[in-house]
């Protein structure tokens, strides 16, 4: 029973993994990029576990044919699509703030940055 | 035509923004033309769906005539009325400022107006997923604005604020994917249903609840997730500053509100009443937190900002209590807090473009040197305080006898100590600014201030905020008799 539990839901484990991971990199790490890359990996184990809710066991593509059987829940991949999109716009505009960080303060480091920034 | 109101108030300021990026192939100077004209209309818009609530009840449409629950569905009710018509003034009365304050930049209003959909984006939604996508989008309009600051420490304000912002709306994202899990729907009023028919113990409902609020105190900046706010504020342009301190965490205020009533519903509160406990104990130390670190503070602009962690305490207490005092109070600060909070940051602007002072120590002596400005600073700050008839007070003085009816006496005592503390570093500055010697010489200040110099628009906007500070008091028996007609019901006293 408890054997089972472990082998069936081990699509939830790997969603707890991401977003551990992906916190983890955003809170630790010193690196600015590093800490974008964090932010990502955290949304896509959001992503992974709305697909994840999608999943029937057997289930055919949301197509209706003739004795189709059980359908995957198309609605979560709709949402998902569009939180793939608002992830994409914020990465593109922490990027172009840290290049323009770069380039005034000449340094990704966090703890050289908070020195400069409240200097 | 006229039942289309709802979505044309979202589709029109993206239009809008789409202009001045268009233009600027050809020229750089039609932005603030572009983005007040489109305002106005806005503003039109939005007092003629007002008046529509008002006379009709609440307003439904279906986007695309999609049948609901399918489709996304656009609800406005009193309160999202009175929000989206904050949101337009607010916007069109900051755009006089940034006449000449800037910033100028045709790409700067394109963003101001996205800045406006997603606000009104989140207002009218009735879908819980719809809402995540429209906060993200202001989220993404205010980290560009932020980031307009011409020194380079608002690049990492607003760096800062991304992250943290993006965590909080992808908490909120988690809880609408519990939410979904547990009933299959997306749409508010379904929710409300669906939720009461798995039950409110359910450790899935329990969870969507944990999630969805907590990512929104995020965005609202409640202690101890403010930390962004202060940078953020202090760096970024001063009408930028004006128009998101005013707007974006009141419209996130909203949304909890909106989760509490139309979503989870005040049956969940009474079934789980460990989840009203904790938001209320968060509402408290963020009010106490918020002012103790506000009493702190030197830099006038990062007071305000830490001030506003403490008023939205106050607003976020008002909708945990959940009765209709206290739910009338709370909608009637977040309206005061707006045009007060937004009012002080472009009154602190004015002063600084007069005379170059920023912090505690420069406000000495400049009552005379600023009258416009200093004197509408100290009525808003009064406002703030909670001083009658200002409508500071209606809203603290309604939250409070809620919290009375509830019984809920250490409440009561964390409000009333608040405004205590909120005299604290307000009366402090009216008292610099009019009983103390100046301390800023006066050649500095006009090697300073000489070269930006202060329109007539900016003053009316300062003046315009005290003013309207004390009428709105007279709006209030309006705004709660539209809130308790439409909103769904409240918590009994």
């Amino acid at each position: 029973m408890q054997l089972d539990l472990l082998t069936s839901h081990y699509n939830y484990y790997a969603v707890v993994v991401l977003l551990g991971i992906g916190l983890y990199t955003l809170v630790s790490s010193p690196n600015l990029v590093k800490k974008v890359i964090g932010m990502n990996v955290f949304q896509t184990g959001i992503f992974l576990f709305f697909i994840t809710l999608a999943y029937r066991r057997g289930g055919n593509p949301p197509v209706i044919t003739e004795g189709g059987g059980p359908y995957v829940s198309p609605l979560p991949h709709v949402l998902i699509l569009t939180a793939i999109v608002v992830g994409v716009s914020l990465t593109a505009v922490a990027l172009a703030l840290i290049v323009r960080i770069y380039s005034e303060y000449g340094t990704l480091d966090e703890a050289t940055l908070e020195d400069l920034y409240y200097d | 035509m006229i039942e289309h109101l709802p979505v044309l108030l979202v589709a029109l300021p993206i239009v809008g923004g789409a202009v001045p990026l268009v233009a600027s192939l050809f020229t750089d100077r039609v932005g603030w033309t572009v983005a007040t004209l489109t305002m106005a209309v806005h503003v039109a818009l939005s007092a003629l769906l007002g008046w529509r609530v008002w006379t009709t009840g609440t307003v439904d449409y279906a986007v695309g005539g999609f049948e609901i629950p399918y489709g996304i569905e656009l609800v406005v009710d009193g309160l999202s009325a009175i929000v989206v018509l904050l949101i337009g003034v607010v916007a069109l009365g900051v755009l006089a400022y940034a006449r000449r304050a800037g910033p100028r930049s045709n790409a700067t209003y394109a963003l101001y107006l996205l800045l406006v959909t997603g606000l009104t984006g989140m207002t009218v939604t009735g879908d819980v997923f719809n809402l995540y996508v429209f906060l993200e989008i202001t989220g993404l309009a205010a980290y560009g604005l932020v980031a307009s600051g011409r020194e380079a420490p608002a690049a990492v304000a607003a760096l800062k604020y991304l992250v943290i912002g993006t965590v909080g709306a992808s908490l909120y994202l988690l809880g609408v994917g519990y939410a979904l899990a547990a009933t299959g729907t997306l749409n508010m009023a379904d929710l409300a249903t669906e939720l009461a028919a798995v039950g409110y113990d359910s450790t899935l409902v329990l969870t969507a609840f944990g999630l969805m609020i907590g990512g929104l105190t995020v965005k609202v900046a409640l202690f101890p997730l403010h930390t962004w706010q202060p940078d953020a504020y202090a760096n970024a342009p001063d009408s930028i500053s004006a128009l998101i301190s005013a707007l974006v965490s009141t419209v996130s205020a909203y949304a909890i509100g909106r989760l509490l009533f139309s979503v989870f519903t005040v049956d969940f509160f009474r079934a789980v009443p460990e989840a009203r406990v904790a938001l209320l104990a968060l509402a408290c130390v963020s009010v106490v937190a918020g002012s103790t670190l506000a009493v702190t503070q030197t830099n006038v602009q990062r007071m305000l900002a830490y001030s506003s962690v403490s008023q939205f305490g106050l607003v976020v207490a008002g909708f945990a209590l959940a009765t209709p005092m206290a739910v009338v109070g709370a909608t009637v600060h977040l309206v005061g807090h707006a045009v007060m909070k937004g009012g002080l940051f472009a009154a602190s602007g004015v002063i600084e473009r007069e005379t170059g002072a920023t912090t505690l120590g420069g406000y000495a002596g400049l009552g005379g040197r600023v009258p416009a400005g200093a004197g509408s600073f100290a009525v808003l700050a009064l406002g703030m305080v909670g001083v009658p008839p200002a409508i500071g007070f209606v809203g603290k003085w309604f939250i409070v006898v809620g919290a009375v009816e509830a019984g809920l006496w250490p409440v009561v005592v964390v409000l009333l100590a608040s405004t205590l503390l909120t005299l604290a570093y307000f009366a402090r500055l009216v008292e610099r600014l009019y009983f103390a010697e100046p301390t800023i010489r006066d050649e500095a200040a006009v090697a300073d201030g000489g070269d930006r110099p202060v329109s007539l628009g900016m003053t009316a906007v300062v003046v315009g905020a005290a003013v309207l500070a004390v009428a709105l008091t007279a709006a209030v028996p309006a705004i709660e008799q539209v809130l308790l007609e439409t909103l769904p019901p409240l918590l009994e006293p």
